[in-house]
């Protein structure tokens, strides 16, 4: 797309009461982002049209939406990927619901997020607490999360199934929940809670989460496996049951 | 909380929303194709092999799915712990272990949980499926034991391994054909597939808070998490490697070709 050209935007417009989508016929230049089209449309031909956005740096995470059916940051999605032959469709994020056009209500995820136990220091040591690179390298990969949600929304247990969502974490939780449990300062135990109210045995692992993850978060690999394999040494590890029954009492983690 | 998320958008409920609804317009469908046709293909070749009970051996080379041979009835016993009174095919003994290994596996969880399950097909395409509970209840839950299939499954590539020594010692001496070369390839696959699992990644130090307190575990756990990024890709690499094997000594076995000696 070297010159400006034109293509079709098909965006879909509504709200609470229902809603279609909308053909806009919009010029192009090239090194444009799908965003830049969207508030060229806001500017030009629908004054109306609700986008939310902040940084379009990729970085605040607010400009979530499906572009071709593909959840991406409308921020970070080049125009030059896109098949300027077809109209070109933008869908607000399916599993929340609609506040208008392409916003959606998140607050299912603040509400998911305000039921993590949060960080129990481990009793401070005479000379202070100490930690090493090498033991919060791993936790590091999860606090580059922006919070676009991308990964909520694109979840089947939730995306496809309305009803999960009260005892349902989800991917971006159980990024928080694995910092947490891998912290090396942490003492909470949170594995009971993970496995019986927050639907961690609900995801089957299809690793969706990790492939719309904008920030290459392993979701799957790094945190949700590894939790669901800490969750094996305390439930289902008969190894770790003898060793309980033997000991006479409830043992704490493995280590 | 606003739940009527799915009634307001496309003015339909969720029960009556039509199946694999999605906007996207790449060929999402390929992949989960792919993943049918490839493990019914080799789910097809394995129990024809399985049941099969000959052209498993040809002096050196013995077929990945007759190894180890435990029943006497074998026609190359790796160890007799089994006695005549066994008249099955040997492989029947052996391959529910790898089969419970891989069918428990993290990876291909995945891959049939999307090709055959549907569950999702792809990303951001509508499950077909009304209700849904995840690995939360019977039989799936039993997912959980794929620890102890680790366990099981770490003698497997060892043995193959011997195996290939074995396949350096001819009938008339010392050598080596391509043969060999397959039987050690094929046990380094299979031994790459189960170092990069995930269990064993925990195992290793996953379960690991502190690393500094733990530096054995620590570079163990590094040395496996840089393989496990590939698990997915071993886990096809070594399925073929494992089913072009048996392909090998079976086409030896029986004479179409013959095997290559290099020395
Ligand atoms: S891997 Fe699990 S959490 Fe991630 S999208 Fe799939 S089901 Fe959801
Ligand atoms: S984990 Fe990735 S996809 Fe999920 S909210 Fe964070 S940045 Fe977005
Ligand atoms: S506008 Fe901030 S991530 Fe797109
Ligand atoms: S073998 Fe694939 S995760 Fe264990």
């Amino acid at each position: 797309m070297g010159d400006p050209s034109t293509v079709t935007m098909r965006i879909w417009r509504g709200d609470t009461n229902g809603g279609g989508f909308e053909d806009h016929d919009v010029e192009v230049s090239s090194g444009e982002v799908v965003l830049d089209v969207l508030h060229r449309i806001q500017a030009t031909q629908a004054p109306d049209l609700a986008v939310r956005w902040n940084c379009k740096a990729g970085r605040c995470g607010s400009c979530s939406a499906e572009v071709n059916g593909v959840p991406r940051l409308t921020c970070m999605t080049r125009m030059s990927i896109l098949d300027p032959a077809e109209p070109i469709t933008v869908a607000p994020m399916r599993t929340f619901p609609i506040i208008k056009d392409l916003v959606t209500d998140v607050s299912y995820n603040y509400e998911m997020s305000k039921r993590v136990p949060p960080f129990r220091p481990k009793p401070k040591p005479p000379d202070g607490h100490r930690m090493f690179q090498e033991d919060i390298e791993r936790v590091q990969e999860f606090r580059k999360c922006i919070e676009c949600f991308l990964c909520q929304n694109v979840c089947h247990v939730i995306r496809d199934h309305e009803e999960n969502k009260p005892h349902f974490a989800g991917p971006r939780m159980f990024i928080r929940y694995a910092e947490l449990e891998m912290h090396p300062l942490d003492s909470g135990d949170r594995r009971d809670l993970l496995q019986e109210e927050m639907g961690l045995g609900l995801c089957n692992i299809t690793k969706c989460c990790s492939e719309v993850c904008p920030e290459d978060i392993h979701i799957t690999d790094n945190a949700i496996i590894p939790l669901k394999e800490r969750v094996v040494d305390r439930k289902y590890d008969p190894i770790v049951w003898l060793g309980k029954a033997i000991k006479g009492r409830r043992s704490g983690r493995a280590e | 909380m606003n739940t009527k998320t799915a009634e307001n958008r496309d003015g339909l409920a969720a029960s009556v929303r039509p199946r694999f609804q999605t906007l996207r317009r790449d060929r999402w469908w390929r992949a989960p194709l792919v993943t049918v046709v490839v493990l019914v293909g080799f789910i097809v070749y394995g129990t024809w092999v399985a049941f099969a009970n000959e052209h498993y051996f040809t002096d050196p080379y013995l077929s990945p799915f007759y190894s180890p041979c435990l029943a006497s009835n074998c026609a190359h016993v790796t160890l007799p712990v089994i006695g005549d009174w066994w008249t099955l095919s040997p492989a029947l003994l052996i391959l529910p272990f790898p089969l419970g290994f891989r069918l428990t596996c993290y990876y291909y969880r995945k891959a049939y949980y999307r090709g055959f399950w549907l569950s999702p097909p792809a990303c951001a395409v509508t499950e077909p499926h009304r209700r849904y509970t995840g690995e939360t209840r019977f039989p799936l839950i039993l997912q959980n034991i794929h620890r102890y299939f680790f366990y099981l499954a770490i003698p497997f590539p060892i043995i193959l391994f011997v195996d290939g020594i074995r396949a350096f010692s001819f009938p008339d001496g010392f050598g080596m054909g391509l043969g060999t070369l397959i039987l050690l390839v094929n046990a380094g696959l299979l031994g790459a597939y189960t170092l990069s699992c995930h269990s064993c990644r925990h195992l290793c130090g996953g379960h690991v808070d502190v690393f500094s307190r733990s530096p054995v575990r620590s570079r163990l756990w590094l040395f496996v998490s840089r393989l496990n990024v590939r698990h997915g890709e071993i886990a096809w690499v070594s399925l073929f490697g494992v089913a072009l094997t048996d392909v090998y000594v079976r086409l030896v076995s029986t004479g179409v070709i013959s095997d290559p000696r290099f020395f």
